[in-house]
């Protein structure tokens, strides 16, 4: 019983961390699921997102601070909306997943110019001394960290929040029509203005969420950009349209990853948490081309 | 056809920039320098390319330069990316009118990769405290100079201190959390000659750029409970293994940082729970020496400082400031040694291996307390191997210890065993120092 203590504490430090690249991965699916656009900026709202909270938050009330920081994202999308996507409607879907490869690089600097390249540190009061759980159980007891805890809370509840959304509401199913065809929603009355900026602004407000989760954890600088990187295999895992994908796969990578990199790095030199979890992600595609929530796209010729 | 008057209005002022620049670049010494102000490494990378900035400003404003040539100053970005590095070497060695004096990439991957390049175009390679190790034995790389300390002289230090406050290393378990880059694994072959002298249990546990992920790493001290960790980091690496120590409960009273993992960006963004943490310093913080009261005087007053006011003073922005006047030195040297206004890199590379600082020579700088006396020769490019260790008290770096230096009798054997096999591997006759 003994042995599994240290197996069982991994495992669950790696769910958490899966929890926390499901959060990133989250913005990413639901500016796909309803508009068809891969939006490789996801890591650098993140980051603009984070960055704007905890600056505004050193002169404002954190409350106040949180406010204008929706209102900033919002203000992104629409200009990201106005500047970027519509001039490209219609356009072929690689073009506008280039189109946000350029809003990254332009987010990425833009927001350390205004805001600055420190590490700035985010204190929303959760403890960060770890909690021991099953101490009699597992000698030393199972370590579990506040913050992680924390950020799996919030992630289930976006999650919920946004699957009501995107199932329940006249705007979720607007969404969906607009993903599966532009120019058939905009036929029928959608205005794919709109939309598209209602889910801008959404993911926008995913990326705060996850900024607050990850700057908690690491503080908040650059590198938080570079987290979007461990969302690409979650969504290649669960599927770039599915919203539990995106649970379940993070889930998958990140208890995959950290066990891994424990038992399997020290074997081979360790540092393979980083490329391990494509290799993951690459099996299940082997499997499963559509990922494991993915839909299946036929198209008939 | 007559010309359009605006036209040849702009040819003419081109023509007069061109020969003023042509003119003013004959009488100035040209500086440039590698930094990076963003990026994952910004937050330590700023503070140093501060430093140095602002060490030169106030010499060409104090002084009206280097013996009286003023120093034209460059800065490019290099984003810590090696690639980068390089481009921007390529682009700036020759500029100015005798080419560059100098180059600090402040990256050991950038070293890397300039110390193939540097003997073919005459540049010194000035890497303080970082760098390859064996590039101190000056016969294999002339033109490499790692003034101050090498890692292994880092590693070194650090062995001989945890020894010494634990009453011996038999027996006890020592991890090392390392950037997984050249920087990172330049530790490990002295820290495992040590294991076996000393008695200890070694392990290494690599840490992938940009370090973020650690979460792994720490569940194992977790489970190995090491008496010590040493961290190789940089960049946010360092502030994230703090917390990630917090998160598994490793004490941070046993954690000892290099040189470049102790310094004000990777304990404050931890706060409180960064109390207790320890790290090598080559030198102090503060900015009460007579240098950074003619940078405040001469820079900060009249508003041309790199940085704030109040960041002045902090461990790598006074790394930024010896760095710069070192540099400074050699060429002051090679001024002398040649008897010219602007020496070229193969001047300042003589100034750099007859540089010799003597406590007098360090009050005349204003550097008194901050750096120890230096003597580089053609077998040494080391110069100084001496760090103290301090420990952050939640506000501020507090000594710990004195002066610890580097065991050169076992470093010695192996910097040269380790030059003459880079040698033979690239090719390269060792020069005599006779």
């Amino acid at each position: 019983m003994a042995e599994l203590g240290p197996v069982l504490e991994v495992f669950l430090g790696g769910l958490m961390s899966g929890v926390l690249y499901a959060l990133v991965a989250l913005g990413f699916v639901l500016i796909f699921k309803a508009s068809g656009v891969f939006n490789f900026a996801q890591g650098a709202m993140v980051l603009f997102a984070a960055l704007s909270l905890v600056r505004l938050s050193e002169w404002l009330p954190f409350g106040v601070a949180v406010l204008l920081t929706i209102a900033i994202m919002i203000a992104l999308a629409w200009a990201v909306e106005r500047l970027v996507l519509r001039p490209l409607v219609g356009q072929h879907g690689l073009i506008l997943f280039m189109a946000t490869i350029g809003v990254t690089f332009f987010l990425d600097g833009f927001g350390q110019t205004i805001w600055g390249s420190n590490v700035y540190q985010l204190d929303l009061g959760i403890p960060a001394s770890p909690w021991f759980l099953f101490e009699n159980l597992f000698p030393g007891g199972i370590l579990v960290s506040p913050i992680d805890v924390f950020a799996a809370v919030i992630a289930g509840t976006l999650v919920v929040a946004l699957s009501i959304f995107f199932h329940s509401t006249k705007i979720g199913r607007a969404l969906r029509a607009v993903a599966d065809d532009h120019q058939a929603a905009q036929s029928v009355g959608i205005p794919l203005n709109q939309i598209w900026l209602i889910v801008w602004s959404t993911a926008g407000i995913v990326a705060l969420v996850a900024g607050m989760a990850w700057g908690t954890k690491l503080g908040v600088q650059f590198s938080l950009s570079l987290i979007a990187l461990k969302a690409l295999p979650v969504l290649i895992l669960g599927g770039l349209t599915s919203i539990p994908g995106a649970i379940i796969g993070g889930l998958i990578i990140g208890a995959g990853e950290k066990l891994a990199e424990f038992y399997i790095g020290p074997l081979i030199g360790g540092g393979i948490e980083y490329w391990f979890a494509y290799v993951l992600a690459l099996a299940v595609l082997l499997v499963r081309p559509q990922g494991l929530f993915g839909e299946k796209i036929i198209e008939r010729v | 056809m007559k010309p359009h008057p605006s036209l040849g209005a702009l040819l003419g002022t081109a023509l007069i920039a061109t020969l003023a620049g042509s003119a003013s670049a004959a009488e100035t010494i040209y500086y440039p320098s590698l930094v990076y102000r963003s990026g994952a490494y910004a937050p330590n990378g700023i503070p140093f390319a501060n430093g140095v900035a602002d060490y030169v400003a106030m010499i060409n404003a104090r002084d009206g330069g280097v013996g009286g040539v003023k120093i034209e100053f460059e800065e490019c970005e290099t984003g810590y990316a090696t690639d980068r590095g390089v481009e921007c070497y390529e682009r700036l060695k020759s500029k100015g009118a005798k080419g560059a004096i100098a180059f600090s990439p402040l990256s050991t991957g950038i070293t890397f990769a300039l110390t193939e390049k540097v003997p073919n175009d005459k540049i010194p390679l000035q890497t303080m405290g970082y760098g390859r190790s064996e590039s101190a034995d000056g016969r294999v790389f002339p033109w490499n100079f790692p003034l101050l300390g090498t890692y292994w002289s880092a590693a070194d230090i650090l062995i001989q201190h945890v020894n010494k406050i634990s009453g011996g290393l038999k027996g006890k378990k020592i991890t090392l959390v390392y950037h997984d880059s050249p920087y990172g694994k330049e530790p490990i072959p002295v820290l495992q000659d040590h294991a076996q002298k000393y008695g200890y249990t070694f392990e290494a546990i690599p840490v992938t750029h940009p370090g973020v992920e650690q979460k792994a790493a720490w569940l194992k001290i977790r489970q190995t409970r090491p008496d010590f960790v040493f961290l190789w980091g940089w960049g946010v690496m360092n502030s994230t293994a703090i917390k990630e120590a917090v998160a598994v409960g490793y004490p941070r009273e046993r954690m000892y940082g290099v040189w470049w993992a102790a310094a004000e960006p990777d304990v404050r963004p931890a706060g409180d729970d960064a109390k207790g943490y320890q790290g090598l310093a080559l030198h102090p913080a503060g900015a009460d020496y007579p240098v950074h009261k003619d940078i405040l005087k001469y820079v900060y007053d009249a508003g041309k400082g790199a940085g704030k006011r109040e960041e002045v003073g902090e461990v790598l922005y006074n790394r930024g400031v010896i760095d710069a006047m070192l540099k400074l030195e050699a060429v002051r040297n090679a001024q002398k040694i040649f008897n010219v206004k602007v020496p070229t890199g193969e001047q300042v590379r003589e100034g750099y291996e007859r540089l010799e600082l003597t406590a007098e020579r360090i009050r005349e700088l204003g550097f008194e307390g901050l750096i120890t006396p230096l003597k580089v020769s053609c077998l040494d490019h080391e110069g100084a191997r001496k760090a103290r260790i301090h420990q952050w008290d939640g506000q501020k770096w507090v000594f710990v210890s004195d002066w610890i230096e580097a065991d050169t009798s076992y470093l010695r054997p192996k910097v040269e065993a380790a030059a003459l096999a880079y040698a033979k591997e690239k090719g390269i006759t060792p020069r005599s120092c006779n």
